[in-house]
Parts: C-alpha cells; structure tokens; sequence
C-alpha cells in the first residue's frame, strides 16, 4: 500500500534527519516503526503527510509511494483526500473548540456527507465517552481522552492508512492498553495502520511487522514478534537488561523491589 | 440628556462600522497570521469604486460591484503576497502589508485629487428623530445593517463549516493542515470577507454627516485599528465590543468639546488612541485576547 524507498530527507539544507530509509506498509497491516528521541520517526511521519515543508524539511533523493502515486510534492490537504491521515504527536487536539467541532474539523477533508455520518457513528461507538461530551471543549478531557478524540478526529476523514505518532506519549499504563486495543480494532475494520512509537512494548504487541530507527537509517526490520525476541530489542527496547545482577543487588540493600517505569 | 442620547446614538452606529473594519483585522489575523495594514486603502477603494459607479451604474449595482471589486482586491493581495510569504517572519509579512497599502493609498489619492465624490445615497442626508433625539438617516441604516452583518457573521463563525476550519487553523495551523483543512483556502476567505466589510463599512462613512469620498476616508480605517487591538486582535467579539467602545468613546468627546476644551480643539480625533493604550497599559493582549499568542 506504501512504500519508501531510500529515502533521504533534510531541515534547512543542514541537518540529515532521514539517511536512506526504506521500508513497506503492507494493505491491511499495522506496521511500528520504533526508535529513540532522534532517530528520525517524526521526520518520516512528516514525510508521508506532507507538512515537511512546513518544518524547513526537504525530501533529497527517495521516493515515497502510495499506491501508485508518488507522494513527493503533495501538501498535507492533498494526503488527507487520498486517505493517508495523520494523528500528531501530543495529540494537538484543538483545546478551545468542543468534541464535536473537533471531529468536524477532522472531516474537512471528506466531501461524502454520508461517509463522514458513517465515519461519526463508528467514533461515538468506539469511544462512548467522546460522545457524552461532545459540547465540551478539548481543553477539559483527559490526556487519554484527548488521545481518543485525537484518534477519533483522524477516524473522521475515513482514511485508509493510519498514521500515528506516539499515541502512547505522557498516558498511564492502563490507558497505554487501552490504545493499544483500540489500535487493533481499527485495523481489524480495514485500516492499515503505521504506528511510530517509543513504547516497544504496546507497539510490538499489536503490530504485524516493525522497523527499528536508529539515527535515520532502518537498523532492524522484520516481523514484530521476531523482533521482540531479537537480543538488540530486548536490551534497547523492552528493557530486559543483561544487567540483572546489579539490579538484584540494590533489591537486597534497601529491601525495595522496583518496578519498571514505563510511561 | 437629548444631547447625550444623541451622542450614544451615533456612538453606536459608527461604532458598528468600526466593528465591521475591526473584524476584518481580526480574521485576517486569525487565518493567515498577518496584522494586515491593507484595510484603510481597501476602505477608501471601496468608496471610490461606489462613487465612480454610482453614474453609470446606479446606487444599488454600483455598491454590489463595488464590495465585489473590494473582496476581489483583498483576494488578490493575499494569493499573489501574503500566500507567497506564508511561515515568514510576523513582523515582515506586517510591513509587506504597510507597503501594499500605500501602493494602493497613493494611486487612489492621486485619482480622487483634491475633489470630493459624491456617492448618491437615496437616503440622502435627511434626518430621523425620535423625540428630540437625531440622527442621520444613513447612519441609522448603517447600523441596521452592521447588525445584521455582524450576527450573521457570528452564526457563519460558530456554526458554518468554514467558521470551525478557521477557528482549527487559527488555533493550530499544522494539526489543521493535517486533518486536510486547505489552510491556504481558508485565508483567503477571510480577506474576502474582510474586504467586503470593509467596502460596507465604507458605503455608510462616505455618507451623511460626512461630505463625501476623500483622501480622509481612509484615516477612518485607521481608528478600526485600535479597536481590534483593543478587543484583543485575535478575538472577534472582541472587535465588536472594541469597535463600540472608540465609536461611543469619540462620539463623546467629539460632542463635549467645549467642556473637554482644556485638552485642546479635536480631542475625538485623538480618543480612540488614548483609549487604546489605557486598556493596552490595564490588559496588554487586549480586552478578550489570548494572552499567549506564540509558544515556544
């Protein structure tokens, strides 16, 4: 459905953010893309959506095709109209404008009045609470419902290929399995989904195949259940250190167990 | 009283007026993030238009194909300038707009001379009282249809489609851009917009008790600017409730000259500034701004 191919990308003529990263979104699948602050996952996610301009970035040589379309010079509004929609990073959901507005604002891009209803429904289905407050403004939900709205308000240009960006970013635990569900039921409607994330452990949980990131360039790619079992994903990712020991000590010295942080 | 009725009375519907100009400040400013400096000579080129109009045309088609022109010089302006600049500095796309202005200003000054244009308004210069209590019949009418225009503009802003893309793009542009809202489309909608209040705004102040078109016209525009500055230039009811407050504020001082006498001769001229930076000093992103208009 998407493929990148050796794709290099720059901010301001200067910095190399993206260093010949290739990969494929098969139709149908969830797709992770992992890696640390750096590693060029937002620039990718700016890339396929088309605001790259917008940041002083700039696509060098690569191409990026969807479908049977280059991607290249497509501003952001185009992207949307071919059903590749962006969830952004912090959820940006527009804090002064109600639920409601929010997702209509998120069906800018769908002419089709009766897609976009289709589309509302299943939202309200999917995320009741969204629903009961749909006169209040985003400002007053939740960061984990802000992160359904955010979800919900892409939901509502019908896309085809779900792009998001750290959903998972500043929520509790719980909320972080939630999403993750949530994840799993869009795809199972009929949306691929690429998921770029820093929790390896959500994302490898429901993606069908992940890329790691390292400093724009695809280090490790493979099926996502191969991956989480690779030795590299564990230590860098997963955080099943080698360092047990040590670990092991402190629990002895204070008589606390520590519990992994993962949020 | 009569006097001060009076006086309230045509505060309030050149205030209304104001709040049509002001609003196109703030809109612009909203869509496109440009404090555009373009609304006086798009004023006064809507009154020229009417005026010259008004001959060959007649006084109904002659405003239509005036506020048309208007909207059409404000849509202009935006797809071949500030378009083009769009993520350039605030503070040059500012100065561009400066520019602009005086481009339009003195090609409209050089064609309008020293001479006064008449626009024929069938209302005339006649007057309408209720009691002892008068006020042009122009001005009634101005305000009449400021309010219209204005509620009609305030449902378009909260309910219409356009009104909720723009209210997502002045919040956050890129998120808006990424739920394929055309940011460029919205902008320019808003300079059309704003041209078009601004040639309405501009029928009525070329109209009884002013004499007519003149270069003067345009220093009228400029008194809209505090107004929105005042209301807070990224709010709209802000506009309106500035709009009124330097309408009602000159009104006043205009009509008590002779007991503000030791401030000097022209006093309403000066108001609608002294009132601008008394609320500036009090509240400094204006009356209903947002307080933190960039982050970091």
């Amino acid at each position: 459905m998407l493929s990148v191919d050796a794709l290099h990308v720059t901010y301001g003529g200067a910095v190399q953010a993206l260093r010949g990263v290739s990969l494929e979104i098969p139709d149908g699948k969830v797709v992770a893309v992992l890696g640390s602050n750096g590693a060029g996952k937002s620039t990718l996610l700016r890339t396929l959506s088309g605001t790259l301009r917008l940041h002083r970035g700039r696509i060098d040589s690569g191409s990026v095709r969807y479908g049977d379309i280059a991607l290249g010079g497509r501003d952001a509004a185009q992207t949307v109209r071919m059903g590749l929609v962006q969830v952004p990073e912090g959820r940006r959901i527009f804090g002064r404008l109600t639920v409601e507005e929010n997702l209509r604002a998120g069906g800018m891009g769908n002419r089709d009045k009766a897609a976009k209803a289709r589309a509302r429904d299943r939202v309200y289905e999917m995320f009741p609470v969204l629903k009961e407050r749909a006169g209040q403004r985003g400002l007053l939900l939740s960061g984990g419902e802000q992160q359904m709205l955010a979800i919900g308000r892409a939901l509502m240009a019908s896309p085809k290929l779900l792009l998001l960006d750290e959903p998972s970013l500043g929520l509790a635990p719980r909320i972080i399995g939630q999403i993750g569900e949530v994840i799993a039921e869009i795809n199972q409607q009929g949306t691929s989904v690429l998921l770029v994330e820093q929790n390896a452990t959500m994302a490898l949980g429901v993606a069908d195949l992940a890329y790691v990131l390292d400093v724009g360039e695809v280090s490790l790619s493979g099926s996502a259940a191969e991956l989480a079992r690779t030795d590299e994903v564990q230590r860098l990712y997963l955080g099943h250190d080698s360092d047990e020991p040590a670990a092991a000590a402190i629990r002895r010295d204070t008589g606390k167990t520590l519990s992994r942080w993962t949020a | 009283m009569t006097q001060f009725l009076s006086l309230l009375l045509n505060g309030i519907s050149l205030g209304a007026l104001y709040a049509l100009i002001a609003l196109g400040f703030v809109i612009i400013f909203k869509a496109s993030e440009v404090v555009s400096f373009t609304q006086g000579s798009l004023l006064l080129l809507g009154a020229y238009s009417i005026a010259r109009l008004s001959d060959p045309l007649g006084f109904f088609p002659a405003v239509l194909v005036g506020i048309v022109i208007t909207a059409l010089a404000a849509f202009l302006i935006e797809r071949l300038i500030i378009n083009r600049l769009r993520g350039k500095p605030v503070i040059s796309l500012a100065i561009v707009t400066i520019g602009v202005d005086i481009i339009l200003l003195t090609e409209l000054i050089r064609r309008i001379g020293s001479d006064i244009l008449n626009v024929p308004h069938p209302w005339g210069g006649k007057s309408f009282r209720i009691g002892e209590v008068g006020i042009s019949q122009n001005r009634l009418i101005a305000t009449l249809v400021a309010a219209v225009l204005i509620i009609a503009f305030f449902l378009a802003f909260k309910y219409s489609s356009w009104g909720v893309a723009m209210r997502a793009s002045a919040e956050d542009g890129e998120t808006a851009a990424l739920m394929g809202i055309r940011l460029g489309r919205v902008s320019a909608l808003a300079w059309i917009v704003a041209g078009a209040l601004a040639a309405v705004a501009a029928l009525f102040l070329v109209g009884a008790p002013t004499p007519g078109v003149s270069a003067a016209a345009y220093t009228v525009a400029l008194r809209a600017f505090p107004a929105a500055i005042l209301g807070g230039l990224d709010s709209t009811g802000g506009a309106l409730v500035g709009g009124l407050l330097i309408g009602l504020s000159e009104s006043f001082a205009a009509g008590y000259q002779d007991q503000l006498l030791f401030l000097g001769r022209g006093f309403g001229d000066v108001v609608p500034y002294v009132v601008m930076i008394a609320v500036l000093l009090v509240r400094p992103s204006g009356l209903f701004g947002t307080k933190e208009l960039t982050r970091v």
